[in-house]
């Protein structure tokens, strides 16, 4: 088996959840776009990829916790099983969210949309994989500790977090400087059905 | 099913949705003022390359009859593509066609064959009643929580009417919109500003007040509706109520600015009760309240009274009854119907508070029955009511039935259905398209008309 490092995987996960349009940064330049401030476009991205590592911490210390009671084993099971549940979920109800946050936004609001996003599309989930081992490793014992996790816990979030933030960054310029917005009509190709098959191979993955 | 790319005809903005494409169907709801057999949506040939140009290609009959269809819409529009609330892999391919009188829904699939759309699944009245609590089903929009239905009854046929949501993709019935209605009673037509966080309503009366007609007293009395209602689009909050005062009755059809950063759009007000008159008002942002301006008042024309229904006899005059009007993809001409006097008034309306007339075209009417080159009989009744617009701006439709009970009170011997096109000039300017008017088949009425891909009154944007 090609072994890629989790670090890689953890960015490129970051990447790939930056370019979705849904994650944030079609937000950001919608905004800028209303109030007509490139400032806006650009300060938008930062409670954006905050409520967005609020989302994936929660699940990683959810992760981490739950390894010091349960064995590798049975948490990767369960982990496998939760997300291809998420899956299911995802791709019978979806579409179906109670809107609350609007273009008048601000900053606050923009972040708990953010937060509300990534976790109802399951995007700590995806992580679960690469993080499991990942703070194994971080333990002699092979054994997961709150004591020698929990940095690596941290690293593999900032690691995800800047790969998000920049990627966000880069397409947030481009589209608002100047692609616009008429490529959406085509190039806006259907992000949920990779996430619903990401979300269902890692989740069989852990499993298996 | 989700779509791998979104539906071609979701724009982002509302200038990139007027470089769309000539329509080449238009799909017309048609009723039966009698009641007896089904109504139908009826299909329009409007591409002119096309030999069945101006006729009726095909149509789908409703499951029963005594629906009265009126007003319908989409199941999905270019607001799928807001960064809030994003859904973009949808396909816009049904039509959700609701029954005024019976409060029956239908949903009616377009994809399979355009010119023979298929009903798919239809809501029966008990289940919308007891689902979300209202009945006498209006206006359809597709928007960020789903597909909005506003009716004008509760479940009982009494006030207050409101809005409730559908499920965009298996169209259940979600319930009801309203978290706190305020002093909401009455509604006729809804919509919004997606860059403001705001839904606007506008008022008619109870079903009992109009079902069988409008009731002379009731109009007399300033008692239907004559309000707006400005609320927060997600709170589901009512924020404010602007009242016309009391010389103003029916306010009807909601015009937003397409551009969602603008603040401001257009409602017909359709009579006064001071001089018969019909006047177009502005609303628009002003600090943090919403305020309203009268921006156009059109006069009632004074006329033989020999030539007047019963209800305009004592007054002399025809009025010009505003029934409907709607907004440029661009923003810049408003189009408004005068149902009595049979004509079409073209604004030029780039600055909001100051409106310009831009053309008039006459056709109908209660008094002038104008007629039209393409039409056998000479003399027209009814008068233009519901218009819809080309996103392109370059092409206008209407039709001359405003509701089965009423159209007899100003139109003594009968309303025969027509639909007219309108060809626009470069810089305004409106003038008839002479190989267009379709005759419409006794038995039916035509009412509203959407078109292929999306209109001026179907979609929504949350990008300038």
């Amino acid at each position: 088996m090609i072994s890629i490092s989790p670090w890689l995987v953890l960015a490129g996960l970051g990447a790939f959840h930056g370019l979705n349009p849904a994650m944030g940064w079609l937000f950001a330049v919608a905004l800028g776009l209303h109030r007509e401030s490139r400032r806006t476009a650009l300060l938008a991205l930062i409670p954006i990829a905050l409520g967005h590592m609020v989302s994936i911490g929660v699940v990683a210390m959810a992760v981490l916790t739950l390894g010091l009671v349960a064995d590798q084993r049975s948490l990767e099971t369960a982990a496998g099983m939760v997300l291809i549940g998420w899956a299911i979920f995802h791709a019978t109800s979806g579409h179906n969210h109670r809107v609350r946050i609007g273009m008048k936004t601000g900053m606050m609001g923009l972040g708990v949309w953010s937060f509300l996003m990534a976790t109802a599309h399951g995007a700590g989930l995806m992580l679960v994989p690469v993080l499991i081992p990942l703070c194994l490793s971080g333990s002699p014992a092979s054994d997961l500790t709150a004591a020698g996790s929990l940095p690596i816990a941290l690293s593999a979030i900032g690691v995800h977090m800047g790969a998000m933030l920049a990627v966000i960054l880069v397409v947030t310029v481009c589209v608002y400087e100047w692609a616009g917005l008429s490529f959406l009509r085509r190039g806006w190709i259907n992000f949920d059905l990779i996430w619903i098959a990401a979300l269902t191979i890692t989740g069989i993955v852990l499993i298996v | 099913m989700a779509t791998w790319q979104p539906d071609p005809s979701f724009y982002p903005s509302p200038r990139m949705a007027a470089k769309a494409p000539k329509e080449t169907l238009a799909y017309v709801a048609a009723f039966d003022p009698d009641r007896r057999k089904p109504d139908a949506i009826a299909v329009v040939d409007v591409d002119p390359k096309s030999p069945s140009y101006s006729q009726i290609v095909g149509k789908v009959d409703m499951p029963n009859a005594g629906d009265e269809l009126h007003h319908f819409g989409w199941n999905a529009c270019s607001s799928c593509l807001c960064p809030n609330a994003p859904h973009p892999h949808m396909e816009r391919r049904y039509l959700v066609v609701p029954g005024l009188r019976s409060s029956r829904l239908h949903i009616i699939d377009t994809k399979p064959d355009p010119r023979n759309p298929e009903i798919v699944r239809v809501i029966e009245p008990e289940e919308i009643a007891e689902k979300a609590g209202y009945s006498r089903l209006h206006t359809i929009h597709c928007g960020p929580e789903g597909i909005y239905v506003n009716a004008l009854g509760n479940a009982e046929g009494k006030a207050p009417g409101g809005i409730f949501l559908l499920d965009s993709g298996s169209f259940d019935v979600l319930g009801q919109w309203e978290m706190d209605r305020g002093p909401q009673q009455l509604a006729y037509d809804f919509w919004w500003h997606l860059g403001h966080d705001t839904m606007v309503t506008s008022e008619w009366g109870t079903p009992d007040t109009f079902e069988n007609g409008l009731v002379p007293e009731i109009l007399l009395g300033s008692k239907y509706g004559r309000r707006l209602h400005f609320w927060d689009l997600h709170k589901r909050k009512h924020l404010q109520e602007i009242d016309f005062g009391e010389e103003h009755q029916l306010v009807f059809e909601l015009r937003p600015a397409h551009d969602p950063t603008k603040a401001y759009g257009f409602v017909g007000c359709v009579i006064s009760l001071k001089d018969l008159s019909a006047s177009i008002w502005t609303w628009y942002r002003d600090g943090d309240k919403w305020a309203v301006k009268k921006v156009i008042e059109i006069p009632a024309e004074p006329a033989d009274p020999d030539l007047l229904p019963p209800v305009l006899k004592g007054f002399n005059a025809v009025a010009p009854l505003v029934t409907d009007i709607d907004l440029s993809m661009d923003d810049r001409f408003l189009y408004v119907s005068c149902w009595g006097t049979g004509d079409m008034i073209q604004y030029d309306v780039s600055d909001p508070f100051n409106p310009k007339e831009a053309g008039r075209v006459r056709i109908g009417g209660i008094v002038s029955r104008a007629s039209h080159p393409k039409a056998n009989n000479g003399a027209l009744n009814g008068g233009p009511q519901m218009v819809e617009i080309s996103r392109d701006g370059k092409r206008v439709y209407f039709t001359n039935s405003l509701y089965g009970a009423i159209d007899p009170q100003f139109y003594s011997d009968g309303i025969d259905g027509w639909m007219v096109k309108l060809d626009v000039g470069e810089n305004g300017g409106i003038k008839f398209d002479e190989d267009f008017f379709v005759d419409w088949p006794k038995g039916h009425r035509p009412h509203q008309v959407r078109l292929e891909g999306g209109d001026c009154s179907s979609d929504s944007y949350c990008y300038p």
